[in-house]
Parts: C-alpha cells; sequence; structure tokens
C-alpha cells in the first residue's frame, strides 16, 4: 500500500470492506479464459464407463464374470471329460474314481499314468459318487444357472419396462385396470405355478426338439414360462412408480409443449431418467432368477437329470457333507460369486449412471 | 362476451373468455370444480408484450399451460394468428408458440446435453437436413441467448440458473415461433441475473419480433417488458391496460394494493406513500364467493358486488377493469 503514492486511498467507511478499487485492474481476455476451463465433456454412457471404471469393487466383478465366463466357454473344450461322462481308463470303466479330493488320482489311473508315462488330464474338483469329473458338472451348472439368470431378467426387464411404463404414463383408468391386473397376478403363488406348468408342458411340449432349449428340459422351459407371466410385475410397479414420479417434472411437460409425441417422451425423457432404478434392478433380478433355478433344483424342479445345474449339485452334495465337503463347498461358492459379483455391478453402475452424483 | 362475429386480423392471439376447471375429489364418487381460469379474454399484437400478473394461485400459469394446450380447455376459444386453435391443429400450431419455463433446474432433462436440448423441437419438426445442419442451428441459437459453443456438450446441471433459463429460450426458439410464453421466467433467478435474462427477452424480441405473453408476479419487472399488462385475481381478469397507464392510474381496488406493494428504493419516497394492505386472505378457488371474488377483501364491497361480477368495462385508451363501484 504505501508504494502506491499516486493511487489517493478512499475515505474509510464504517460498514465497508475497506477495499480500494483503485488498486485492481481489469482481467485481459486471455486470463478471462483461464478461468473459463471445464472438464472435458463427453457423452453420457461414456462418462459413465469411466466412473464406473474408477469403483474397484465393480472392476473386481467384472473380472470375476469374465473369468466365470470365459471358463464357461473354454473348459468344455480343454477338459476331456463330459458332464455325463464316467471316467474311463483305456476304455474300461473306472469304479474306483468315485468321490475323488481334488486333484486327486485313482488307483487304476496312477497305474496307466505309470505305464504309458504320461499325465491323465487332473480333475480340479474331484469326482462325485457315479465317477463323473466334478469339475465340468460345476462348470455346466454354471452355465445353465448363467443362462437362466439372464434370460430371464432380460424377459422380466422388457415386459416389466413397457408395462410399468406405459400404466404410469397413461395414469387414471388405464393406470387403474393395468395395475389392478398387476396385483392379481401378483397374488399368485409362483411355485404352485411352476409345478402345475411343468406338470402340464411334460405332458404336451415336446422340447426336447426346441433348439437351444432342448437340453434343459420341460422344468427349465416352465421356469421361463412362469418369469415371463409372474416375475415381471415387480419391475412394472417399480417402473411405474418411477415414471409417475419423473413424469412431474416440468421437461416432460416442455417436451409436450414442444409438441413431442408420447411414445418419445417416454423413450427420450421418462425412461433414460428412471434407467439408474431400471439398471439396478435387472442386476438384481439376475442373482434372483439364479436362485430361483437353484433352489428349484434343490427341491427336484429344475433340469432334468442328467443335465447338472448349481442347485442340483449342491442338493446331491447335502448327503455327504460330512465326508465330501467340497462338493458342496464348489457349486455353492460359485452361487455366491456370480450373485455377489451382479449385485456389486448393479450398486456400481446405479452410482456411476447417475448425474447428480457426479464428482 | 360469447363468440366473437369478427376475428381481428391483426392480433396474434385472441383468447375469448378462456375456462380451465379442474375436477377436485371431494367424496368417493363426487367431484368439485376447481376454477383455476374463469372467463379469461385478452389480446396479443404480433410482436407485442402482454404482462400477466396475480398472486400465486391465481390461475397465471394456467391461463399460459392451457393456451398451448397442456391442459384441455374446460371452454372458451383461442386463435392464433386467425386460426381457432382446436386438439387437430396444435401439432402444428406449437411450431408457432413456444414456452419458457419458471424452474430452470427442473425444466431441462438432466439426462441430455445442451445440445440435444436446444435441439429436440428441430428433431421433434425433422426442421434439418443433415447433422452439420442441426449442429449449426443448435450454435446459432447459442450465440443467440449468449452460450459459448463449447457449452454444447455439457450437461443442464453443469450451469448456474441463469445460463440455464438461456438454454431454455434457446430451445423455445428453435422453431422460430411467433408467440412465446413465458411462465415466470425470472423469479427463480436472482435479482442481478433477472436483469440480465429480461434485457435478452427484450434485445430477442427487437431481433425476432417474438410476442410475448409474460407471466410474472412481480409488477416491476412486468412493467419494465411489457406493452400492456392484464391483473389476475383468483382466475378473473380484473384489469388490462397500457403498462403505464396501469401504474400511473390504477383503478381497479387489487391493482391498487398490489401496486402499493411494489418496493420503493428511495426511503423518503417510501415513508411518503401509504400501503394498502389487504385484509383477509385469498377465498379458496373451490368456494368462491358469489359475484365478484375480490369482495371479501375488497373495502369499496357494495350489495352489488355479492349478486353479479361486473364486466371488463372499457374506460377509455384500451383501459378496462372489472368493478361495479370505481
Amino acid at each position: 500500500m504505501a508504494a502506491n503514492y499516486d493511487i489517493p486511498t478512499p475515505k474509510k467507511r464504517l460498514l465497508s470492506l475497506q477495499i480500494n478499487p483503485k488498486l485492481f485492474e481489469k482481467a485481459t481476455d486471455e486470463e478471462k479464459k483461464q478461468q473459463d476451463v471445464m472438464a472435458q465433456s463427453t457423452t453420457f454412457f461414456r462418462d459413465g464407463m469411466r466412473r464406473l471404471m474408477k469403483n474397484p469393487l465393480a472392476v473386481i466383478s467384472m473380472i470375476i464374470l469374465i473369468f466365470v465366463i470365459l471358463v464357461m466357454a473354454i473348459a468344455p473344450s480343454v477338459v476331456p471329460y463330459g458332464y455325463d461322462e464316467i471316467i474311463t481308463v483305456e476304455g474300461v470303466r473306472d469304479k474306483e474314481a468315485a468321490n475323488l479330493k481334488p486333484f486327486e488320482y485313482s488307483p487304476k489311473e496312477q497305474a496307466y499314468m505309470e505305464k504309458y508315462n504320461v499325465q491323465v488330464f487332473p480333475h480340479i474338483m474331484g469326482t462325485d459318487e457315479l465317477c463323473r469329473d466334478y469339475f465340468i458338472r460345476v462348470v455346466y451348472g454354471t452355465r445353465v444357472s448363467f443362462f437362466v439368470g439372464i434370460f430371464a431378467s432380460l424377459m422380466v426387464l422388457v415386459i416389466g419396462t413397457i408395462y410399468g411404463a406405459i400404466a404410469g404414463y397413461a395414469g387414471g383408468k388405464t393406470d387403474l385396470i393395468m395395475m389392478r391386473i398387476v396385483d392379481i397376478i401378483y397374488s399368485l403363488p409362483d411355485i404352485l405355478i411352476i409345478i402345475l406348468l411343468s406338470v402340464v408342458l411334460r405332458e404336451t411340449l415336446d422340447v426336447s426338439k426346441v433348439p437351444l432349449l432342448g437340453g434343459l428340459g420341460s422344468n427349465m422351459i416352465s421356469m421361463f414360462i412362469v418369469f415371463g407371466l409372474l416375475y415381471w410385475v415387480g419391475m412394472a410397479r417399480l417402473v411405474r412408480g418411477q415414471v409417475l414420479q419423473t413424469k412431474e417434472n416440468e421437461y416432460v411437460l416442455a417436451a409436450k409443449s414442444m409438441g413431442a409425441s408420447s411414445g418419445r417422451i417416454i423413450r427420450k425423457h421418462i425412461l433414460p431418467n428412471c434407467l439408474s432404478v431400471i439398471i439396478i434392478t435387472t442386476a438384481q433380478q439376475i442373482p434372483t432368477a439364479i436362485f430361483t433355478e437353484s433352489y428349484l433344483s434343490f427341491i427336484g424342479l429344475g433340469v432334468s437329470l442328467p443335465r447338472p445345474s448349481l442347485g442340483s449339485l449342491a442338493n446331491a452334495a447335502r448327503s455327504g457333507m460330512q465326508s465330501y465337503p467340497w462338493k458342496l463347498v464348489f457349486p455353492a461358492a460359485a452361487i455366491v460369486l456370480i450373485v455377489l459379483a451382479f449385485n456389486l455391478i448393479g450398486d456400481a453402475m446405479r452410482d456411476a449412471f447417475d448425474p447428480k452424483l457426479r464428482k | 362476451m360469447g363468440v366473437p362475429e369478427k376475428i381481428d386480423t391483426e392480433n396474434l392471439v385472441e383468447l375469448h373468455n378462456l375456462k380451465e376447471y379442474f375436477p377436485v375429489r371431494t367424496g368417493a364418487f363426487s367431484t368439485v370444480p376447481l376454477k383455476a381460469v374463469d372467463g379469461v379474454s385478452f389480446n396479443i399484437r404480433a410482436g407485442e408484450t402482454l404482462g400477466l400478473v396475480g398472486e400465486s394461485g391465481c390461475g397465471k400459469t394456467t391461463v399460459g399451460r392451457t393456451m398451448l394446450r397442456l391442459y384441455k380447455p374446460t371452454g372458451g376459444e383461442f386463435y392464433f394468428d386467425g386460426e381457432l386453435v382446436t386438439d387437430k391443429n396444435i401439432h402444428r400450431l406449437r411450431k408457432q408458440m413456444q414456452m419458457v419455463f419458471q424452474d430452470p433446474y427442473s425444466s431441462l432433462d438432466p439426462r441430455m446435453t445442451v445440445e440435444d436440448i436446444i435441439g429436440e423441437p428441430l428433431d421433434i419438426y425433422h426442421l434439418y437436413s443433415s447433422k452439420a445442419q442441426r449442429h449449426e442451428r443448435i450454435m446459432e441459437l447459442m450465440e443467440l441467448v449468449g452460450l459459448n459453443a463449447e457449452h454444447a456438450t455439457r450437461y443442464a446441471h453443469e450451469f448456474s440458473g441463469g445460463q440455464r433459463q438461456r438454454i431454455g429460450i434457446a430451445r423455445a426458439l428453435a422453431v422460430n415461433p411467433k408467440f412465446i410464453v413465458c411462465d415466470e421466467p425470472v423469479s427463480a433467478l436472482d435479482v442481478s441475473i433477472q436483469a440480465q435474462v429480461i434485457n435478452m427477452f427484450e434485445d430477442l424480441q427487437k431481433k425476432l419480433g417474438v410476442a410475448y405473453l409474460f407471466i410474472a408476479h412481480d409488477l416491476l419487472v412486468v412493467h419494465h417488458i411489457s406493452k400492456r399488462i392484464a391483473v389476475m385475481y383468483l382466475g378473473k381478469l380484473v384489469e388490462i391496460a397500457d403498462a403505464d397507464d396501469l401504474n400511473d392510474n390504477p383503478i381497479h381496488p387489487y391493482t391498487l394494493s398490489l401496486l402499493s406493494a411494489i418496493p420503493i428504493p428511495d426511503p423518503k419516497t417510501a415513508r411518503a406513500s401509504k400501503r394498502i394492505v389487504l385484509e383477509g386472505d385469498v377465498p379458496s378457488p373451490m368456494h368462491m364467493p358469489s359475484g365478484c371474488p375480490f369482495r371479501t377483501r375488497c373495502r369499496y364491497a357494495t350489495e352489488q358486488c355479492a349478486k353479479e361480477m361486473p364486466p371488463l368495462t372499457d374506460r377509455g385508451n384500451g383501459h378496462s377493469v372489472a368493478c361495479w363501484n370505481r
């Protein structure tokens, strides 16, 4: 201050900040631009993915899922055993190969290896009581669970979202009638329907000729039908609630005032703004479907034998739990890993795609 | 007033006896109409601004929204450019009528970039032949409202209130409308930003010749921007006049009290002027008083006021008032 003799200090006022405006100089355009620096902007999807990749739990979960998927894809062509194949040594059934521990060889296999000095492919998870390789059975079981989980939640996603969005957006009487239908479906006991349907379908439908689904058996088909018929109602209710909330926003009114059609408003404004809820619910629907498949298989309503599923494997292992605990541990661990990974990814996606949580 | 025989072609907007009743459920099977707007008529010429003032809940916003058919009107006619607006032609006419909303925070979709928000009306009416043309038009609009080109890829929540309102205005201007309903566009902004946005509204009107229905509850703001001002009370128009005429020579007792409530920046003048404080509360629009809705709080009220609603009568110079006693 003392150096600026030529700048007169204004008269001091009691309640003023005592700032001398003459000491300030105008910012140049270049300096103004420096203040204008903002973060690089990207698309909504890319931005969400970037934030998803910053979440360590999500990345670990994704690595686990990718690993599981790779194992499911590669293992059947690498492992020389089939899921319903009894282990044979030199073309003869090896009856001593029952209930082997992980990486253990039966006496016949050991003798074979010493005789020809070769390595027999190890039983990574041991064998079951019928002398089948347990690892390949768990892999096939995981395949079934994955297929059921993803297919069922996709069905729930599509039906539930469309139904809920229409009911919520239309409102009034349409909404009333549509939601009463949902209430009725909600009150139907799902297990009973699955049992009834699988009985009926076994009689009427020859599923073995249907490609892709053929190997799964009529129980699986009835499970998909039940998912398609019954399980979407939770999603529909949720989406409807979200839509009701979202459509009150002024940007929906703005779109209407611009002349946007109802379809466009639902697609462009309402659904994207409900997306986080839909994503998390779908991601949580996958483990729910896997669980449903597992417990249905556990009580004997799942895939038909000899096809394994994680639930039926766990059920079969129950009897020998004391002597061969690994037979329960492996399928149970597979269920836990998959379900946990899907749940964590769902959570992380919700956080990543919510623009309000953006840092 | 009824249906007019002749439509004045000089008026861009002609509103005749607009009514908007909302059914309110009072029992399981019975509803009572809430008369949000009850017989409102006014005209707006091309390139002109009509200010619409009134307190909260008096139906200002409903008038604007019903004009754009966001609500289906219960009664009355709305002529736009000499054409009766119906459900059939509204889609085409919306290209010429747009709206700017009150809350710049909820009127922009948080999932869309600024470019997509401004481009939405262009998408709806397919007003471009290539992506480059769309981009060019959006850049043009952003420049018009004073936004930087680099803002185009950002999301609405990254902006301040004033900037967001600019985005909303650019969106309304995208289709080159002749008429914009401005629904309290500045009441959510702080005073310094209000001035910027209002000046921008004026500049845009000079440049593009759009007409505004400027809805607000701040008389000073409305007086600044409007050529004429209409005053509403409980769904009814009570006074309509030129802005200066209304300011200098208010007639309706409600307008008088509104004007007396304007804060005066000079303390001496403020002390000298007397405020007319209204007694009581606004009656519920579901149980409207008979006759004139303002009579319950009016010091000039007589028996006639309880019997009959006073018609809007011309007192010269296009100054119309609905009052028996003044």
